[in-house]
């Protein structure tokens, strides 16, 4: 993308870019997350949201529990088998292009509950982008994560139509 | 005048002498064993003439490998007494062998009693005789296995994967 403001060539300015390269420009910078959180590992997620790590600095603060008006998934805590249908439902439901976040050691591979109710990971049954250890993992290890999906956006972004 | 416990139980064992098995007192808590066939007999009348109007957990233990008859049925029934000051409880446990894990339900007396003994359904496979509506609780319904049975492997996550996947395809959760 590049930029010109000189008053010579354009007057006020114009810009040169792809379409493809503008409309994932607009995406990384507002991404709106659907929050499907079942645990504790939600408490710090909201932390996020919330003034003190306040993620609207990365435009990604619309949190929407409506699955159609949201492009970023942040599951965090822990998914039991019972669960799972019901998030992969949320999933397919949201519009393309979409994003996940695995929040928290429960989401990556089960944390402690090695047991029959748990299932072992998310990525069992959806496409995970970013993984965010820690049991919970700190605000700022979630900041990470929505940085890094937003860096993904940037470098591989999405097709437009 | 207060709540006897002790007066309480020998004027059971009077009434009950056939269906008391056994006395436990430890640490000032009082547990009796009672004939299984006699639960709803026992209970309802430890409600209506003791006044016993609070049933403040049921569950069960399995005792694979450990003693038989295998499973125990666990009732914690409290008393709050007329003016609300008094706190006493009581434990009751009915014995059930492997082969007929069946007792009757007390959701009649205690309506608390109804999740609760779903959830002991669930987990154990003990039938509640009586109970209004028996299914499974907190497992898929058509999960099979009962998890809290000893001779589960509790983490044999196949039957969950199963139900889970069925859920997938048919779109109900």
């Amino acid at each position: 993308m590049g930029v010109n403001a000189d008053p010579l060539v354009g007057g006020e300015g114009f810009l040169t870019t792809t379409i493809e390269a503008f409309a994932n420009w607009g995406r990384k910078n507002s991404l709106w997350p659907m929050p499907f959180g079942t645990a504790c590992c939600a408490i710090e997620m909201m932390g996020v949201f919330a003034s003190r790590y306040d993620l609207s600095r990365f435009g990604a603060e619309v949190a929407r529990f409506s699955p159609r008006q949201a492009d970023l998934m942040i599951v965090s805590g822990t998914i039991t088998y019972k669960m799972a249908s019901v998030c992969r439902r949320i999933y397919d439901q949201m519009p393309e292009p979409k994003w996940v976040i695995a929040m928290g050691s429960c989401t990556c591979g089960g944390g402690p509950f090695d047991s029959y109710a748990v299932i072992q990971g998310i990525d069992e049954f959806l496409p995970v982008d970013v993984y965010v250890g820690g049991c919970p993992p700190r605000p700022e290890a979630l900041i990470d994560a929505v940085m890094k999906i937003q860096k993904k956006i940037e470098m591989k972004g999405a097709p437009v139509v | 005048m207060s709540f006897d416990l002790e007066q309480a139980v020998s004027l059971l064992q009077k009434e009950f002498p056939q269906d008391i098995l056994d006395i436990k007192e430890y640490r000032n808590e009082t547990t009796l064993i009672i004939n299984k066939d006699q639960i709803h007999r026992f209970c309802k009348h430890l409600k209506d003439n003791l006044e016993f109007t609070f049933l403040a957990d049921l569950t069960a233990v399995d005792y694979l490998e450990v003693k038989s008859p295998r499973y125990e049925v666990v009732y914690h029934i409290h008393r709050f007494g007329p003016d609300c000051e008094e706190n006493i409880r009581i434990r009751l446990k009915a014995e059930l062998t492997d082969d007929d894990p069946k007792i009757d339900s007390v959701v009649s007396i205690w309506s608390s009693a109804d999740w609760l003994e779903r959830e002991v359904y669930d987990m154990f496979g003990i039938e509640f005789t009586g109970h209004p509506d028996l299914r499974r609780i907190l497992m898929p319904e058509d999960y099979k296995p009962y998890p809290l049975r000893k001779d589960f492997d509790v983490r044999n996550r196949e039957a969950s994967k199963e139900s889970f996947e069925k859920a997938l395809e048919d779109g109900v959760d």
